[in-house]
């Protein structure tokens, strides 16, 4: 029986299944130095992204022998310094990212929420419709709804935001329904507590878990989904310095400049990959029945 | 006598269940026609076997479901003609506390504001006000005053259900529930919390509904025993005629099953054969016949009534013949 004062505060002691983790402690690194870098991306990058360089097209990186100090990861086609456009990159990443996950996780678990509470035809039919758009492949919807909306970022994101809110409704509503059945959610309907207040006070905050780490895992997709439709041209338009608009910018010379394409190919995979460590990290940590 | 704080007339709370979905939808009878009063500062132990409609009476008379039929009648109140505004102050005058103390506090939130929900709820008092009040019930139910700042995951059991029995304390009830409290603890932790419930409700001149399976327990704390079989009731009467001279042969059974230290109060052990019927499937006639050591044809064709016998209510058939046999046995 656990001694009165001996457990420590849940974060405390979620911090310390956390640390365990070497890989999500990594991710968590990666995450917040991508998250600085995209703050001050204006302070850090050596030359303005769109800025060309007509003396300098296709200027290899710093380490081969024709590379300039000035230009550490090289220059693209018309003389656009890499890592500069790279660092600025994050910024549209992160913070669309961002943008995306808190879009589709607030409506994601509201739907969730009442699809939950209110069970019955309104149950059904939140659920059979984020049923439908579960079915159809992520890409390919989020194409069709930008194909609708009109290529540009904003709508590329409103389009991620679609493709992953069923995710959240669903995680949210079958906790939902798990926390709803206990005791504790009774109690507090007899001590009179209406819909709304069991809604959000009593049951929501039980049910944050999945919910923060499908966040996470989200973030991820969120990033690699934006940078597939900049890379088919449906997301952010030239000159806008995106990591997918960037691959795609420079396709066509992947035989003669492979590093235009490799950074910012690197910095999706280092992104997708930190918040995927974190989220699994977060995951184990935050999962009861993982626990030891 | 006191005033009576609780009365149910034939409560009944039916569930629909289908087995699929072109079966003919079946009636599951967890609770069938169970009537009872109950004064302040009194105590109704509602015993029997698991899965007997112990806890959905508990859930009815509590408001937490609707009875199917029958009438609850709460402080004088009765529940179904109460309008809509009446309903809560309803509510707060009957509250419960439940088995699992682990399941029934908010594991996200600090005994403080488990404490105080009640009363944001209910009360408009100052947040000073509520805090003394969370303080000053805490300190009822023997806790610290520091552990108003803890998360539920920080306490043991018993000290967990302290704190649910102060939660269903802050509204000052007049009725409480209490479905089975002490039989997730440990045994040594139970004689306390029970001794707690005992002095609260004598101070609090609260009226208890015990739910229990332990008649040990239910022997210490009742002072009226209902016995219950497949959602209805065998035998309800005060505690002392019940337990000195036990007339339903269920309730027989139920009291030689229970171990007793001294061998003298040890009654002649009647084992019952099979396990509790269906209730979606009852037996036809006295849904005990066919565990009952003293079933005969009527009981497999005739559903015997409660009657008013030897001071309490009884349903079976042979309860005359049952109580001539004690006397001459003896």
């Amino acid at each position: 029986m656990a001694v009165p004062g001996a457990a420590p505060h849940p974060l405390l002691e979620f911090w310390g299944d956390f640390r365990r983790n070497p890989g999500a402690v990594a991710g968590l690194a990666v995450v917040l130095l991508m998250t600085l870098i995209a703050i001050f991306a204006d302070t850090i990058a050596p030359h303005e992204p769109n800025e060309q360089y007509r003396d300098a097209l296709l200027l290899p990186p710093v380490w081969s022998a024709q590379g300039s100090a000035d230009f550490i990861l090289g220059t693209d086609d018309i003389g656009r310094d890499i890592l500069s456009r790279i660092l600025h990159g994050a910024r549209v990443s992160l913070s669309i990212g961002f943008l995306v996950v808190t879009l589709a996780l607030v409506t994601g678990v509201l739907l969730g929420l009442v699809a939950g509470f209110a069970r019955g035809v309104l149950d059904i039919f939140i659920m059979r419709s984020m049923d439908v758009m579960l079915a159809l492949p992520s890409l390919l919807l989020a194409i069709v709804i930008v194909a609708i909306l009109g290529p540009n970022l904003i709508n590329a994101a409103m389009a991620v935001v679609i493709v992953q809110l069923p995710h959240f409704a669903r995680l949210t509503r079958a906790a939902v329904i798990n926390e709803r059945a206990k005791d504790y959610v009774t109690a507090s309907r007899v001590s009179g507590a209406g819909v709304t207040r069991l809604m959000f006070i009593t049951v929501l905050p039980n049910c944050m878990a999945p919910v923060i780490i499908q966040g996470t895992l989200g973030f991820s997709t969120a990033v690699l989904d934006l940078a597939a439709l900049g890379f088919l041209g449906m997301g952010a338009q030239p000159p806008t310095s995106e990591w997918g608009t960037m691959l795609s910018n420079a396709l066509q010379f992947i035989q003669r400049a492979p590093w235009v394409v490799t950074f910012p190919g690197l910095a999706i995979l280092l992104v997708v990959l930190a918040f995927n460590l974190l989220g699994d990290g977060l995951r184990d940590a935050l999962d009861p029945k993982l626990k030891r | 006598m006191n005033e009576t704080a609780l009365s149910c007339a034939n409560l009944s709370r039916y569930y629909r269940t289908r087995d699929g979905l072109l079966s003919r939808p079946k009636w599951l009878k967890a609770l069938d026609n169970v009537s009872f009063e109950l004064s302040a500062g009194q105590t109704l132990a509602v015993v029997g076997e698991s899965g007997c409609g112990k806890s959905t009476l508990a859930r009815v008379i509590s408001m937490i479901e609707p009875p199917t039929r029958g009438q609850l009648v709460i402080t004088g109140t009765a529940v179904a003609e109460a309008p809509p505004r009446s309903i809560r102050t309803l509510r707060s005058r009957i509250q419960i506390i439940f088995q699992d103390p682990y399941g029934s506090l908010n594991p996200r939130k600090k005994v403080g504001s488990i404490l105080q929900e009640p009363l944001i709820i209910n009360t408009d008092l100052s947040r000073h006000q509520r805090r003394d009040a969370a303080a000053a019930m805490l300190d009822r139910v023997d806790m610290r005053p520091e552990h108003i700042s803890r998360y539920p995951h920080m306490f043991s059991g018993g000290q967990r259900q302290r704190i649910a029995i102060a939660r269903a304390l802050m509204l000052k009830p007049r009725i409480v529930v209490a479905d089975e409290p002490v039989s997730a603890l440990d045994v040594s932790i139970q004689a306390q919390i029970l001794n707690l419930l005992m002095d609260l409700q004598a101070s609090l001149k609260l009226a208890l509904v015990f739910i229990s399976h332990n008649l040990g327990v239910v022997h210490h704390i009742a002072d009226h025993v209902l016995v219950m079989y497949l959602g209805r009731t065998v035998e309800q009467g005060a505690k002392q005629t019940i337990f000195n001279q036990p007339l339903h042969p269920y309730t027989r059974a139920l009291m030689a099953s229970t171990p007793f230290v001294d061998p003298s109060r040890r009654a002649k052990r009647v084992v019952l054969t099979g396990e509790l019927p269906s209730p979606l499937n009852p037996p036809s006639g006295c849904a005990f016949h066919q565990r009952c050591p003293r079933a005969q044809d009527r009981c497999q064709h005739e559903r015997p009534n409660l009657r008013d016998i030897a001071g309490r209510r009884v349903a079976c058939h042979f309860t005359e013949q049952q109580s001539i046999d004690d006397r001459s046995g003896d």
